[in-house]
This record gives structure tokens, C-alpha cells and sequence, in this order.
């Protein structure tokens, strides 16, 4: 799967796509890949604070739970409930219906300091090597 | 020695086939100050027959011979030898935790069929596979609370046994919950409006067991209204899991916590025993705990697995819904023979037979001046009495006779300081009520 | 199928529906006798909370179909009493039958908690028994058989670490934890109302000297270790980790899950250990029966005696064993009615047998594993060469390299006829293989047992698809896991 160039990349594996001031967040590719298949998404509520760094989330599979931290500060306007039907999305999509959540960004400019696609797809390489080692 | 299938030269072959000459050098790892040169100060070793032997003399040395009115959490019913002859088996009895599923589906399938008749027992959609006791799955249920109100504040029947109470204070005062208690009513049931004027959007359990400690049935309807309007769950105890045969299913619960003893397993001077904890469907998330769930395998054969186990210690380690790694699966496992082989028509019959004999008690006693049944609220097998003296002193007389007295409520109840536990199950018969009861009267007539 | 499985064959197994499916209304299983008193009627006794209609949905069976269920189920049950597990800090040993007939005597399973003091003597008396025995094994001072499973030891350990701490002006704040522990040590830390710090284990698999000392500060409670370590090696330097420890006034707290190496050959009270819990279920032989139920006793030196859980077994003046319940510095209950008596019974029972000669059973352990372990050096792939005791820990490295990981490995090894061994545990051993065989495994189990994980091996490389597919032959093969947890099936509907 290849990595959306508008989309910004943080090395915890999340993904922020900012359209206007509304921030949508999700997890990659690799990251779905490494957690395999999910089975349960914890989402924060409406209106619920995120601030940078910390955790907002969490993505379940089976036998293990993976916190999500956030890549920037802002308000949830939005959460996918459709994943506590469909969890799956993250795996199949995860870069577009497996979206977590919609954010309005306190401090846009945050995204400045996160990979783009390009550096994230080498990151990601680098951490293929490390593992087959 | 029997245990140990090795003979003197396999050991032998074992320890060349390492590359060393003697056992001593496996243990060179451990600084040689702390080995032991000598051999532990122990018992033993005793053959099959001193073993049974030992036991035998500490069985001749217990209550043989003796008939009890004790109830208070722990009760004496029927058990079949068809329970023991399966729990026996070795498949059942020495297998491990059904971790790998495809060679434990008896044990995965047992508890799924325990679950099952754990919702159909207490009125719930959904059942785990037991926690140690019903003292622990009560505290349990509690801190289950704290987790989906958020808040950390419980009312506590006074009701509710005594040592269930311990045990939620000596956890509470680790995990910053308050615990404070709500009186009884002359009825012998929850004072309701004390509970509605301590209800406040701070609390996240009202805990009432029902039939209570003093055997009293209480209305959940109007305690679960109060603790719902103040966004409280209701947390419903029960200690003698029988009465749920004839008395209506707390339905009205969020969270029932269950002893299930009386399904099975004998007293056992206090263990194991099996709690449960039931709830709805939308709390299962917060339920500790394991869960056993069906499932398909490649081939489409129907299955079950241990499943949400993110939810428990081996993967969430800090941040499990609990610290619980065992359950009681031999006991749930006795359970759900033992309810197998009762049914539905058999268990029914187990539980009016006993709130026959209780009543038969009651009755009786009642015959005798200055006796007062104290709580006029409906009971199962377990009702309070008062005696016009000291119930420790007719206690006493009674074990002349044999008899093993009812609980003494004063200790734990100052308030109630003539006042006795009486508990009457299927297995005492009419001939030893009625002993008990003349043994009561005799010792009510004696001079002062 | 593969000519080098010897210890199992394929049988025919039956299927077998839920006891719910075979309900008819009108069958029963079991009779009481009469009713000697007069009937009750149950709407005027119960009135509003009369249960008029019974329980919607239980069962109704006869007697034989009851025992034909359950005994088919049985058979889909892997067993000690079938063939060795190889489960590390497991110990799955031998639960010996007499156990289970002294548990079930009259007078030892029919007491009642809250029975006369001097009806139960028998009882008290199997209890001091038992905690005289344990004490002397574990070289300490104080005991509670309260706790009713390993993990509520541990909870009571860490809440007489804190009464102490209380007591002595300061609950401190942390409690420090190897990364190579059981999920529970942290899971209780959190409990107890302690925060949890790591502490990384050195290239030994070994707490690390150096760091400890830099971690140990006075807003230390205590550190939980394993020893042997979940690795199977002995932490060489626990004397001087309790002197690290016992500077700062903090203690030290022993997960003693991993006992079977040591008992009879050495005392976690000697080594300076302050508290520790035994799994009775493990190094006790009492039946896992599936999971549970266990029991795990606590052990402490004099210092914590104070804090010990409610009652407190004592001697009268007459001699005579009595329940104490007036200690005010205790932390209270855990659990209702004492400890987990029929659990305790079997465990005293096991100790008897044995008596002294209970360091042959840890001596045996220890070289079995050792055993085993030379035999597959060099087959697997060996993380911490230190020497074993009771358990070693191989990784799926050298399978790695064919796409054959740890799980498919134990899959694997189910149709050889064995339970598989722990796997990815612990932690800090990427693809784990954690193997104990117990004392209870012969000469012959034990080479079966190598014999089975060196045919895996040579699969692994040269038919790897038999081994990622596995297992073969069981009435059920892999489970979808994921349909289960994504939309739970909990009970049965009719």
C-alpha cells in the first residue's frame, strides 16, 4: 500500500490528514500489519481533549492492545463509531474507512515537525532491516 | 520413591547424557553457603496408607456425629456421587488452563455451558468463568463499578455479610474508594431512604445481597430505581445461590456477584468455593475475569476459545481489569453437574423443600415463650430469631445434644444481641428440627 | 502421517452437543427422598418474589445422559494424567489420587467454617500442620494460608509490604519489576496502589546490579522478583540485591512460582528474601482441574507478622488451636472463611508423602530440564546460556529463518501427542519456547519429548507447511480467535 502525500506520519505509526482546521487521524499501513487482525477500537467522545503525546486510543487484537498516542492537540469532533461494528476497516482500509478520529487542531503548525511520506516510508524501511536482523 | 518414575540408573544415564558426574553439580548456580547440607525437618515420608491415616484421625477429631443449623454464607445441601465420579476424571481433573483450544474443548465447552446456566440462574446476558469466591467477585463487582461510572464512592448494605465487607474494605483502602454503609428497616431490609438521602452523583455502586445476611429477601426494584436516578449501578450479592430456583432472578441488577457453593461443592471448612459474576451484555468489556466464547474452526466445526483476554493480566499487565490469573474451574465444572443432574424440576424441588423445613423451623420455635421471629420480610432458608437469653448460653446446651446452634448475630451486630441466624436446608430431617427445637426450650428453661 | 510420531495416534473422538441440546421437559436426573414436614406455600411465603415459573431454560436430562456428556467432553481434554506438559513455571506435575481421597473424607470436606473452635481441631491441626511444613521449606518466620491463588499472595505480599511501610511513617510510592516477570506482579503492584517501574534485565536475562542500585530509592516499596527468573536461572546475586534493597529500607518480595528448584536445596529466607508466595497448585501437586481452583499461601520474616491477614491460627494455654482475630495491626480480610481448605489438604498430603525426601523431587526436576535441554542445544536456538534449573527458555531464531515460528512449533508438537510449552513468554525472549518437564516425567517422556521437538525442527526446515498448519489431528483445528473476540457468543439461546 502506498502512504497518502497529503498525510503527515508520526514514529508511533499514526497518520493525521488535516483539511481546513479539522485534523482526521488513523493508524498505517504498517502499523494494522504488525497488530493484526483487530477486534476491538476504544475511541474517545465527542468533545474529549487530545494532547500531544498522549494517548487517546487503543486498537485490539486478539492477544495483544496497542495505545494510540496523539500526534497533536485539539477537540474530538468526531469519532467512527463504525468501527465497534466493523473493526476489520482498520485492516482493510486503513488509511481511509478505518479513520479513528476527527480532530479541531489547537496549534496546526504541530504538523509541521511530523514526517511526510516519503520520510515515514523510510523509517519504515529502516525498521523492516532492524527486525530481520 | 512413588512419584518419581526414575530408577537409580536413569538417573545415572541422565546425568552422563548432561556431561556431569552427580546432581550436586545442576546446582552450582546457587552460592554454596545457602545450600542446604542437611535435610529439611519435615513429617513424612509416609506411605499411601499413613497419609489416608493421618487424615482420618483429623476428620475423628471435627464435628462428627453433630447435626448444624449453620448457614451465614456456607450451606449443607445434597451432592451426588455422579459429581465426584466425573469431576474424577483425569482429563477433567488434571488438565491445565484451556490456553491451547484444541486440546481442551471439554474443559472450553464446560464452561460455556456453566456460563449459560449462571445468565439463566441470575437473570443476566452474560456470565464469566468464576473468580475465586462470592467475597471477591463482590469486591470485584465494586471496582468493576468504579470502572464504567468513574466515580468512587460505595453504598454498602449493613445487610451484607460480614465478611464480604471485609474483604471490599481491605481492598477499597488501596484504591481510593470510600465504603460507607446503609442501615436495615425493622423489616429487616435496606432502609431505602437512607440510601436516597446518601445518594449522590459521586457514587458507583449501592451493594445490597439479597436474601440478605439475616436471611431477609429484599425488593430490588425500588433500591435499583434509587441507585439508577443518581447514576449508581446496582450490585446485587448472593450467597445462597439456591434460592434463585424459587425467588425471582435480580434482573434489576447491573452486576449480580454469586457464591455457588450451594451448587455443588461441599463446605470444606471455607474452600474452594466458586463465585461468579453476571452482568449485561454492555459491560462485558469491564468484566474481570475469564470468558469462554463459541467459535468456528477452519473446517467449520462449531468451538469454543478463551476470548477478550485483553482485558486480563497476561497482556494488559498494569492495566488489566484485574490482577485474577485462575479461576475455579473444577468447581465451576462441579457446578454445572450438579445442576445438570438437578434441572429444572430438580432444583425447584431441592429449594421448596428447604423453605418447607425453614418454616417448619420457624413455626416451631415460635412455640416457645419469649422466641420472636425478629424480620417479618419473606425468607428463603434462613431467618433471624430472638431468644429471650444469651443465644451463646442455649448454644452451649445445645452441643450437650449434639446440636450445632445457630449463628450468634450479637458479635458482628451489636445491635442485635439476643438475636440468632437459623438455617435449615433438604438434608436436616423433621425428627432433628424437632430435637433442635426442644434442645432450645430446654435451655430457655433452665434457672438463670 | 510423519513415522516418527510414536507417542500418539488418532482415535476416534465423539461429538457431543451442549447439555442444553439434549434437554427434553419431563426428564430428570435426581430424586429426593420425601418431604417429612408439611409443604409450603410457596406464593403466601414468597409472595411478590415468588420465581413461579422456575428457571427458563435449564436443563432437564436423565442420570446417563449427564455422565455419557461430561465423559465425552473429557476425551477432548489434553491431561497430566495423559502425558508430560511442558509449560514453564507451570510446573505440571503428578496430582497424586490419594489427594483427592483424603480431601473427600467425612469430617475433612463436610466442616463448616463457623463451627465450634473445639468441633474443628482436626481441621486447625491440618492447618498448623501445613504452615509448620511451609515454613520450614521456605526458611520464614510468619505465614498465611489465606490467600485463595498465586495472584492473590501476591496482593496480600504487597499489602503487608505497604502495612509495614505505613507503619513505619511512609507508604512509599513504587514498586520495581523485572520485565522478564508474570503479568500478575505488575497487575497487582497496580492494586495494591503501587506505580509499577520496569527494571530491564541485563545480557544474563539477570536483574542488573548497577541499574537496581541506581533505581532503589527511599519512594521504594519493594522489588518483586522470580527466582529462578522466568528464564530458569538463578539470581546468583540475591543476597546483594536484598542488601541493595534493605539499605533504602525497601524489601524484597519472591514470585515463588518457579519453588520446584528449590525446595530442599535451598530457603528463600536465607537468601534474604522479606515476603514471598507459593503457588500450591504448582510445586504442591493440587490439580490445575482446568484452572483452578489453587491456593497461595505467603511467607514473610518476623518484621511483617504484625500485618498478617485476618485470623491468625494460635495455640491456647491448654494446647488446644484456636482462630485469633484480635490483631490490630492486620490488614484485614482478602477473602471469606479462611484459605482454600480442600486445596490446603491436598497440598499437606503431597508433603507428608514426601516428607525430608522431598529435594529428590527438586533434584529430579532440575535434571530433567537439564536433560532436555542438552539434547536440543544447537536445535534451537539458545538466548541465555547460563545454566538452567527447573525450566530452560529457547527461542524460534534458527525456525525463524523457514517462516516456522513458536506457536506453529507447539501447534505442531500437539500431534506428537504433547501439550505444547509456553509460548512467546517471557517477554524479553522474542519467539519463546519456555520448557519445564517436572520430576514427574520418566527417562522415557523426556525422550520423547526431544525426539518429537527434533522432528519439528527438521520439518521446519524442510516441510515448513506441515508445521504453520498444524495441528492435524485433533477433533478441532485452529480456532478463528478473532470471530470470537470481534462479536462475542458468551452463552448458549435456545
Amino acid at each position: 500500500m502506498s502512504y497518502p502525500t497529503q498525510f503527515r506520519y508520526t514514529k508511533e505509526h499514526e497518520w493525521i490528514d488535516l483539511k481546513g482546521d479539522v485534523a482526521t487521524i488513523g493508524i498505517t499501513d504498517y502499523a494494522q500489519h504488525e497488530l493484526g487482525d483487530v477486534v476491538f477500537v476504544e475511541l474517545p467522545a465527542v468533545g474529549a481533549t487530545l494532547t500531544t503525546g498522549k494517548t487517546f486510543s487503543s486498537v485490539e487484537s486478539v492477544k495483544a492492545v496497542s495505545e494510540i498516542y496523539a500526534p497533536a492537540s485539539g477537540q474530538v469532533v468526531e469519532a467512527n463509531t463504525e468501527l465497534q461494528n466493523k473493526p476489520e476497516s482498520i485492516n482493510t482500509d486503513p488509511h481511509g474507512a478505518g479513520w479513528l478520529v476527527k480532530v479541531k487542531l489547537s496549534n496546526p503548525a504541530e504538523l509541521n515537525s511530523l514526517m511526510d511520506a516519503k520520510a515515514y516510508e523510510a523509517y519504515i524501511e529502516e525498521k523492516k532491516k532492524e527486525a530481520s536482523a | 520413591m512413588r512419584y518419581l518414575p526414575k530408577s537409580p540408573a536413569e538417573r545415572q544415564q541422565m546425568l552422563t547424557a548432561i556431561g556431569v558426574k552427580s546432581v550436586e553439580e545442576l546446582f552450582t548456580s546457587i552460592p554454596e553457603r545457602y545450600r542446604l547440607k542437611q535435610p529439611l525437618h519435615l513429617p513424612g515420608p509416609m506411605s499411601e496408607a499413613e497419609v489416608i491415616g493421618y487424615f482420618q484421625e483429623r476428620a475423628a477429631e471435627n464435628s462428627a456425629g453433630y447435626t448444624s443449623f449453620l448457614g451465614a454464607g456456607v450451606y449443607s445441601h445434597l451432592r451426588s456421587v455422579v459429581t465426584d465420579a466425573l469431576l474424577q476424571r483425569g482429563e477433567f481433573l488434571t488438565s491445565y488452563t484451556p490456553y491451547q483450544a484444541e486440546i481442551t474443548q471439554g474443559t472450553l465447552q464446560a464452561i460455556f455451558e456453566f456460563q449459560t446456566l449462571m445468565c439463566q440462574l441470575t437473570g443476566q446476558e452474560v456470565a464469566n468463568a468464576s473468580m475465586y469466591d462470592g467475597s471477591t467477585a463482590t469486591t470485584e463487582a465494586v471496582l468493576m463499578a468504579e470502572r464504567v461510572t468513574g466515580r468512587s464512592r460505595v453504598l454498602v448494605a449493613r445487610s451484607l455479610h460480614p465478611e464480604y465487607r471485609d474483604v471490599l474494605r481491605t481492598y477499597a483502602k488501596n484504591s481510593g474508594l470510600t465504603v460507607e454503609e446503609i442501615h436495615y428497616t425493622a423489616s429487616g431490609t435496606l432502609d431505602v431512604a437512607a440510601l436516597k438521602s446518601s445518594l449522590r452523583d459521586d457514587v458507583c455502586a449501592v451493594v445490597v445481597q439479597s436474601p440478605n445476611f439475616f436471611g431477609a429477601i429484599e425488593n430490588l426494584g425500588t433500591v435499583a430505581e434509587a441507585a439508577h436516578a443518581a447514576g449508581a449501578l446496582l450490585v446485587v450479592a448472593v450467597t445462597e445461590a439456591l434460592s434463585l430456583a424459587v425467588v425471582k432472578a435480580p434482573a434489576e441488577a447491573d452486576i449480580v456477584a454469586l457464591e455457588g457453593q450451594s451448587l455443588g461443592l461441599p463446605p470444606s471448612y471455607g474452600g474452594p468455593f466458586v463465585g461468579v459474576i453476571a452482568s449485561r451484555e454492555k459491560f462485558v468489556r469491564q468484566m474481570p475475569g475469564r470468558l469462554a466464547g463459541q467459535t468456528t474452526d477452519q473446517d467449520g466445526r462449531r468451538g469454543f476459545v478463551l476470548t477478550l483476554a485483553t482485558r486480563e493480566q497476561h497482556i494488559r499487565r498494569e492495566k488489566a481489569t484485574s490482577n485474577i490469573c485462575t479461576n475455579q474451574a473444577l468447581c465451576a465444572l462441579a457446578a454445572t453437574i450438579h445442576l445438570s443432574l438437578l434441572g429444572k424440576e430438580g432444583i425447584r424441588e431441592m429449594a421448596e423443600q428447604n423453605v418447607a423445613k425453614a418454616r417448619f423451623a420457624l413455626n416451631e420455635l415460635e412455640k416457645i415463650p419469649g422466641v420472636n421471629r425478629t424480620f417479618p420480610a419473606p425468607f428463603f432458608n434462613e431467618f433471624t430469631v430472638e431468644f429471650p437469653r444469651s443465644v451463646k448460653m442455649v448454644n452451649a446446651e445445645l452441643l450437650k445434644s449434639r446440636i450445632i446452634g445457630p449463628y450468634v448475630l450479637g458479635p458482628a451486630y451489636p445491635e442485635l444481641t439476643k438475636h440468632a441466624l437459623v438455617c435449615v436446608t433438604e438434608t436436616t430431617t423433621r425428627a432433628q428440627i424437632e430435637h433442635f427445637v426442644a434442645g432450645v426450650r430446654a435451655a430457655l428453661d433452665q434457672p438463670l | 502421517m510423519n513415522d516418527r510420531i510414536k507417542k500418539a495416534t488418532r482415535h476416534t473422538n465423539q461429538n457431543e452437543g451442549l447439555i442444553f441440546e439434549k434437554s427434553s421437559p419431563g426428564k430428570r436426573a435426581f430424586d429426593l427422598a420425601a418431604l417429612d414436614v408439611p409443604p409450603a406455600n410457596m406464593g403466601k411465603e414468597l409472595g411478590e418474589f415468588h420465581r413461579a415459573n422456575g428457571i427458563q431454560d435449564f436443563p432437564e436430562v436423565s442420570e446417563i445422559e449427564v455422565i455419557r456428556h461430561f465423559t465425552r467432553l473429557s476425551t477432548w481434554n489434553y491431561a497430566i494424567d495423559l502425558g508430560m506438559y511442558p509449560l514453564g513455571s507451570c510446573t505440571m506435575k503428578y496430582n497424586p489420587r490419594v489427594n483427592e481421597h483424603v480431601a473427600r473424607l467425612a469430617g475433612i470436606a463436610t466442616e463448616h467454617p463457623y463451627q465450634p473452635q473445639h468441633l474443628s481441631q482436626g481441621c486447625l491441626k491440618v492447618l498448623s500442620l501445613l504452615e509448620k511444613c511451609l515454613l520450614e521449606i521456605t526458611g520464614m518466620d510468619a505465614i498465611t494460608l489465606q490467600p485463595a491463588a498465586g495472584a492473590q499472595g501476591e496482593l496480600v505480599g504487597l499489602l503487608l509490604i505497604r502495612a509495614y511501610h505505613q507503619k513505619n511513617g511512609n507508604p512509599r510510592k513504587k514498586v520495581l519489576i523485572p520485565d522478564s516477570a508474570h503479568g500478575t506482579n505488575p497487575a497487582t503492584a497496580v492494586i495494591a496502589g503501587y506505580e509499577v517501574e520496569n527494571i530491564k534485565s541485563n545480557a544474563d536475562g539477570q536483574v542488573d546490579i548497577a541499574t537496581l542500585r541506581e533505581k532503589v530509592t527511599e519512594d521504594v516499596a519493594a522489588l518483586m522478583l522470580t527466582n529462578p527468573s522466568t528464564l530458569g536461572i538463578f539470581e546468583q546475586q540475591i543476597p546483594e540485591i536484598a542488601g541493595i534493597l534493605h539499605a533504602k529500607g525497601a524489601l524484597l518480595y519472591m514470585d515463588g512460582a518457579n519453588m520446584n528448584a528449590l525446595a530442599g536445596i535451598t530457603r528463600p529466607g536465607d537468601l534474604g528474601v522479606d515476603v514471598m508466595h507459593l503457588n500450591l497448585h504448582k510445586t504442591f501437586s493440587t490439580p490445575h482441574g482446568g484452572g483452578g481452583p489453587g491456593a497461595g499461601p505467603v511467607a514473610m520474616k518476623k518484621a511483617l507478622e504484625p500485618f498478617l491477614p485476618l485470623p491468625v491460627l494460635a495455640q491456647k494455654a491448654d494446647g488446644t488451636l484456636a482462630l485469633d482475630f484480635n490483631r490490630k495491626d492486620s490488614i484485614g480480610k482478602v477473602k471469606a472463611f479462611g484459605g482454600n481448605f480442600g486445596v490446603l489438604v491436598r497440598a499437606l498430603a503431597y508433603i507428608l508423602a514426601y516428607g525430608p525426601g522431598v529435594r529428590q523431587a527438586t533434584e529430579d526436576a532440575v535434571t530433567n530440564a537439564n536433560y532436555i535441554r542438552k539434547q536440543l542445544e544447537g536445535v534451537f536456538d539458545l538466548p541465555y546460556t547460563r545454566p538452567s534449573m527447573h525450566e530452560v527458555v529457547f527461542s524460534d531464531a534458527i525456525q525463524k529463518k523457514h517462516g516456522v515460528n513458536t506457536m506453529d512449533i507447539a501447534k505442531r508438537l500437539i500431534d506428537y501427542g504433547f501439550h505444547p510449552y509456553t509460548t512467546a513468554f517471557p517477554l524479553i525472549v522474542p519467539g519463546a519456547l519456555m520448557i519445564e518437564p517436572t520430576e514427574s516425567e520418566s527417562k522415557e517422556e523426556c525422550d520423547f519429548f526431544v525426539d518429537a521437538m527434533k522432528s519439528i525442527a527438521e520439518e521446519a526446515e524442510q516441510t515448513p507447511e506441515i508445521v504453520k498448519t498444524a495441528p492435524h489431528t485433533t477433533r478441532i483445528r485452529r480456532l478463528d480467535e478473532v470471530a470470537a473476540a470481534r462479536k462475542p457468543i458468551l452463552r448458549w439461546k435456545p
